[in-house]
């Protein structure tokens, strides 16, 4: 029996039901048709409800689906049936939070894709092969951030450690020119 | 920060729908991934091309092998660049092509460089990739390194080493069990996720050592857990624990019920639920201990967070089925679900008002509910329909309510699904509840004057055929039944014409009326309509006199098909037009056994070894066929009744044996279903030595070895007994597995020539007096008690002695006696003093049986119990008691 909380799958997808970015961590789905008809279930079921200020849940085909909208993206994180509901939402919150950190606030479509290199880390770094890594968002935003080539403005979410492994970075790398 | 990934188009004027990755094209792509090759690397460009790459992955493109491995291959040069940002992203991408190129371990020099860096950052998840690319030989080099990491002081290395670990379990579990000790100092860790990360690998390395989890699991729910996330995992653990050593304590109090229910005041709302289900969840709960699980539930029920609510009202859903009466408290709150916004929660709290209603609250249910119906989708109506019709069968005397309510949907908007739902729960409900019958079937009538689904109203005219003519006054359907031939489809039509002729068969009185009517339908323009009416006048004798029917007429038009289509469709397709006529005797009855619910485990086949698998069969139906077509049991006659199987052996014991009890009238079959579980053995001629000297009435008459049991492939031996004729007998046997071990080459799969004979000591197996006991259920049981008279009613008094409640009480003696219970009098309301329980089985000999428990608690805890019993046939009523005494 399994007995570890685990994570189906995440997934952001547009106001059309379109994937913006996508990680599956069940062979539930094998195909990639097989995704992207659950991927349009889950839209076309949870479309017309208003998850916006709270994250909804909903349940179909043995799956527990919780999900979050803002803007033009549609959050969600699916587990098995058993799973305790309130463990997915904690990593909804955490995936939803760190995105809008990520993104400075302006979370949209636009956004999205044009970071799109931001997201897909953010995901490496909530779920790893279906075991949750970390549900802080401002761990895993710093996490991505920290990395960043652009992060010429240090971002304020930017923890002591973060700054400090950043600095001893640059130091290594003074060291070894 | 934007980085425009594709040149912006001036001429864009359609604002909303811009992409950076508008117009992206595979082929381009790869020609854009030469950048890595680059002498000059340009970090930020690389990054993103490859973003781009990870783009087209994300939206299902897929790489072909050469693609994919010369990208990889490219990738691997960008190790050459320290920039931090492209570093991130070249992991990222070695993890998605890692299934699909060839050669992945060209990298591991890189990441094992990476993975001993200074750098955190590098280290954390040079390890998630190495361990996700990384074969055994290859982890015994790294082993040092990880076991390292997982000590490791920085929290997100140590979390990377876990999970990896976690990961590395399934394919190379001897390695990793090696680090339990590093693991164990993990667990200790002030970091939240890294102590969820230890925990949850250190169970998985001890799982199979009982004693193990216990010392972690009262060890460790002492001490303080830090993250919300492993007290959950703890919760879990315990409540495994608890469920596995339920069986020794029944007395006393449950060992850490204390920690479970300490866990309801933490102060994260994850490891409260977590707790709360755990409580519920517990066997045999008592009221006391559901209490305050049930009490944080319903806070969460007023909640403004919909989660919360959605997972208390569907945990309180589940424990209403068992303990109805825990739940009643929260029907205030839950009854203002009813109009919850998400319809999830107000479905579930809908069901769960339905389960815990009493008869008195159904009215009043009744009419919330039909406002709330008209605004929620199909597949929650079906729900709703389904929890509607179990309390119908719990209240009989309601049904008049419950049907109409449902003959009321059934007239409004719907789709299929939701529509066969209802006419599936009118059809259970008129052959459960004999009263309901007529207002039932006239519901269905009036439905099929309008329905649009073909299947709904062939269905519904098959079962008026049925019920139709038995009825009081059958002529008032038949209006019904032959407007469907002049206003329907040519399907509903010939279903029409069928169900007249059924009435016609089995009503002498309307047989005229019939007679005409299905002389309208030969000029019928479809020729199946046609040719039906044809074959049913003349069998049922139309065209002379008015006659009796006769019997095969009878059987003609009600029997079954004994034959599966399948096979019929396979004969006709080969059947060749002769002289000769098709013989429908010639199709072959046996059912082709499908490969069972076996296919959980692919890749765990038997390696060409012996015989073809045979999965243990679970129906009756396979057991009897599986046993009539073994020649040494054939003449035993019909088979009575198939035990659930009961095991013999421990779980992760080397052989793995259960067995089912056959029940005849005068024998009696074992059927040992074997696993061999060890892949060096191949075990022959297995069979099971039983000795029978406890059980003075049977005697052994046959026994059927198996041939060869392969590794993982189950198989059955077979040992049959006689007995006395009609007796229920019982006994207790002790059996012991005897069989030759072959060595098996695991490589190779072949087996040596030569084997030892070995025995394998099995638990012992009763056959007891509820084995002889069908579980048949009556719809109504006053109906029933009162038809049967009180001819050979035996009623007399006895003592249970002490017990814990009356719950206990009543389940033990309904498994003792294997007898249905009926109209949900299995439940017993929490803390009360005296309880009804009504029962009914088929005993051998097929009498019918028929039995009235009252229960009474008697001074402190001793419970008394009035035993009536009514059947058939005096010998059995008497028998009934003696198994109560007996007991």
């Amino acid at each position: 029996m399994e007995l570890c909380p685990s994570i189906k799958n995440v997934l952001l997808l547009d106001s059309e039901g379109k994937r913006i970015a996508v990680r599956y961590y069940s062979d539930d789905w094998p195909t990639n048709s097989a995704k992207e008809s659950f991927e349009k279930a889950v839209y076309t079921k949870t479309q017309k409800t208003n998850a916006r200020t709270e994250a909804e849940i909903t349940m179909f085909e043995n799956y527990i689906v919780v999900y979050k909208f803002v803007q033009d993206l549609h959050f969600f994180v699916t587990g098995g049936e058993n799973e305790n509901e309130i463990i997915l939402a904690t990593v909804l919150q955490g995936f939803f939070d760190a995105v809008g950190l990520l993104l400075r606030g302006t979370v949209d479509k636009k956004e999205a894709l044009e970071n799109l290199d931001f997201i897909l880390l953010c995901l490496d770094e909530i779920v790893d092969g279906g075991v949750i890594l970390e549900t802080d968002a401002n761990v895993i935003a710093g996490k991505v951030a920290s990395h960043s080539m652009d992060s010429g403005a240090p971002l304020s979410e930017q923890t002591i450690t973060q700054a400090l492994a950043t600095a001893r970075e640059h130091l290594t790398r003074s060291l070894l020119k | 920060m934007a980085q425009p990934l594709v040149k912006k188009d001036d001429d864009r004027d359609d604002e909303a729908d811009y992409s950076p990755f508008l117009g992206i094209e595979k082929g381009a792509v790869l020609q854009e991934a030469r950048v890595f090759n680059d002498p000059q690397l340009d970090p930020r460009r690389c990054s993103q091309v490859i973003t781009k790459l990870l783009y087209l992955l994300n939206q299902g493109e897929t790489f072909t092998k050469v693609e994919a491995t010369e990208v990889f291959f490219a990738v691997t040069k960008l190790f050459q660049s320290r920039d931090i940002g492209l570093r991130r992203m070249v992991y990222v991408m070695i993890k998605e092509l890692s299934p699909s190129a060839d050669e992945v371990i060209i990298v591991t020099s890189s990441l094992m460089k990476d993975m001993t860096s200074k750098t955190d950052m590098y280290r954390a998840n040079a390890i998630r990739v190495l361990c996700r690319i990384t074969d055994g030989t290859l982890l015994t080099q790294i082993e040092r390194y990880l076991k390292q990491a997982i000590v490791d002081k920085n929290p997100v290395v140590a979390s990377a080493a876990l999970v990896s670990g976690i990961h590395l379990l399934q394919t190379n579990p001897e390695i990793v069990k090696r680090w339990s000790n590093e693991v164990q100092e993990a667990v200790q860790s002030r970091a939240a996720l890294v102590q969820f990360h230890a925990l949850a690998l250190l169970h998985q390395i001890r799982q199979n050592d009982r004693l193990a989890v216990n010392k972690l699991v009262s060890s460790l729910t002492r001490g303080s857990v830090r993250s919300p996330l492993a007290q959950c995992l703890l919760i879990r653990y315990t409540s495994q624990v608890i469920r596995e050593s339920a069986n020794n304590t029944q007395t006393g109090d449950r060992p850490f019920y204390d920690f479970l229910e300490g866990c309801l005041r933490h102060k994260a709302e994850m490891v409260i639920f977590e707790a709360a289900r755990a409580i519920t969840e517990l066997n045999g709960v008592t009221s006391r201990e559901l209490t305050p699980a049930i009490t944080v539930l319903q806070l969460f029920l007023s909640s403004s967070k919909p989660v919360l609510r959605f997972a208390a009202v569907r945990t309180l859903n589940k424990v209403a089925m068992t303990h109805p009466m825990a739940v009643t408290n929260c029907n205030i709150d839950m009854e203002s679900l009813i109009s919850d916004q998400n319809r999830s929660i107000a479905t579930l709290a809908i069901t769960t008002l339905l389960k815990t209603g009493n008869e008195s609250s159904v009215d009043r249910l009744m009419k919330q509910i039909t406002n709330f119906m008209s605004d929620i989708a199909d597949e929650f109506k079906i729900v709703v329909v389904e929890a509607i019709r179990s309390l119908c069968l719990k209240f009989p005397l309601k049904h008049r309510s419950l049907m109409n309510f449902l003959s009321n949907i059934l007239r409004e908007e719907g789709g299929f699904e939701y529509k066969k739902a209802i006419v599936d729960s009118i059809v259970i409900l008129i052959r459960d509840i004999p009263e309901a019958k007529d207002s039932g079937l006239l519901h269905l009538c009036e439905f099929i004057e309008d329905c649009e689904f073909t299947y709904l109203s062939t269905q519904i005219l098959h079962f008026l055929g049925i019920e139709g003519p038995k009825t009081s006054d059958p002529s008032k359907y038949i209006r019904y039944i032959y407007n469907r031939v002049h206003l329907e489809n040519a399907t509903v039509r010939a279903g029409a014409v069928s169900t007249l002729a059924k009435f016609g068969a089995m009503v002498d009185a309307l047989k005229p009326r019939i007679f005409v009517l299905l002389r309208r339908c030969l000029f019928d323009n479809d020729d199946e309509v046609r040719d039906r009416a044809t074959l049913y006048l003349n069998t049922l004798g139309g065209n002379g006199a008015v006659v009796e029917t006769g019997e095969d007429v009878k059987e003609f038009l009600f029997g079954s098909l004994d034959i599966p289509l399948v096979n019929l469709e396979n004969s006709l397709k080969n059947y060749e037009p002769s002289e000769e006529s098709f013989d429908i005797n010639s199709v072959p009855k046996e059912v082709k056994t499908q490969p069972l619910a076996e296919k959980k485990a692919p890749g765990k086949k038997p390696t060409g070894l012996g015989g073809p698998p045979t999965g243990p069969p679970s129906t009756v139906d396979t057991y009897e066929k599986l046993l009539s077509s073994i020649p040494e049991f054939a003449n035993f006659g019909k088979l009575f009744k198939s035990s659930a199987p009961v095991e013999l052996t421990e779980a992760e014991t080397e052989y793995a044996v259960n067995v089912v009890k056959h029940i005849f009238d005068g024998h009696v079959v074992f059927q040992y279903n074997c696993t061999n579980t060890i892949p060096e053995q191949l075990l022959e001629n297995v069979t099971v030595i039983v000795d029978a000297s406890e059980a003075e009435e049977f005697a052994e008459v046959a026994s059927k070895p198996l041939r060869s049991l392969p590794y993982d492939s189950p198989g059955q031996t077979f040992v049959a007994f006689e007995k006395p004729e009609g007796v229920p007998a019982v006994g207790k046997f002790s059996n012991m597995l005897r069989f030759i071990v072959k060595e098996v080459d695991p490589s190779t799969g072949e087996a040596e020539d030569d084997g030892v004979e070995d025995e394998y000591q099995l638990e012992e197996l009763e056959v007891v007096a509820a084995d002889y006991m069908l579980k048949v259920g009556v719809s109504n049981f006053r109906n029933a008690w009162e038809s049967m008279g009180a001819d050979f009613e035996r009623v007399d008094e006895y003592g249970l002695g002490p017990r814990d409640n009356l719950a206990e009480a009543v389940n033990a003696v309904i498994n003792l006696l294997g007898m249905q219970p009926c109209e949900g009098t299995e439940v017993v309301p929490n803390s009360s003093r005296s309880h009804t329980c009504l029962l009914s089985g088929v005993y051998i000999g097929n009498v019918m049986v028929l039995v009235r428990l009252q229960f009474g608690i008697d001074g402190p805890k001793d419970v008394a119990m009035k035993l009536a019993v009514r059947s058939e046939d005096e010998a059995v009523s008497d028998a009934i008691h003696e198994i109560v005494a007996s007991g």
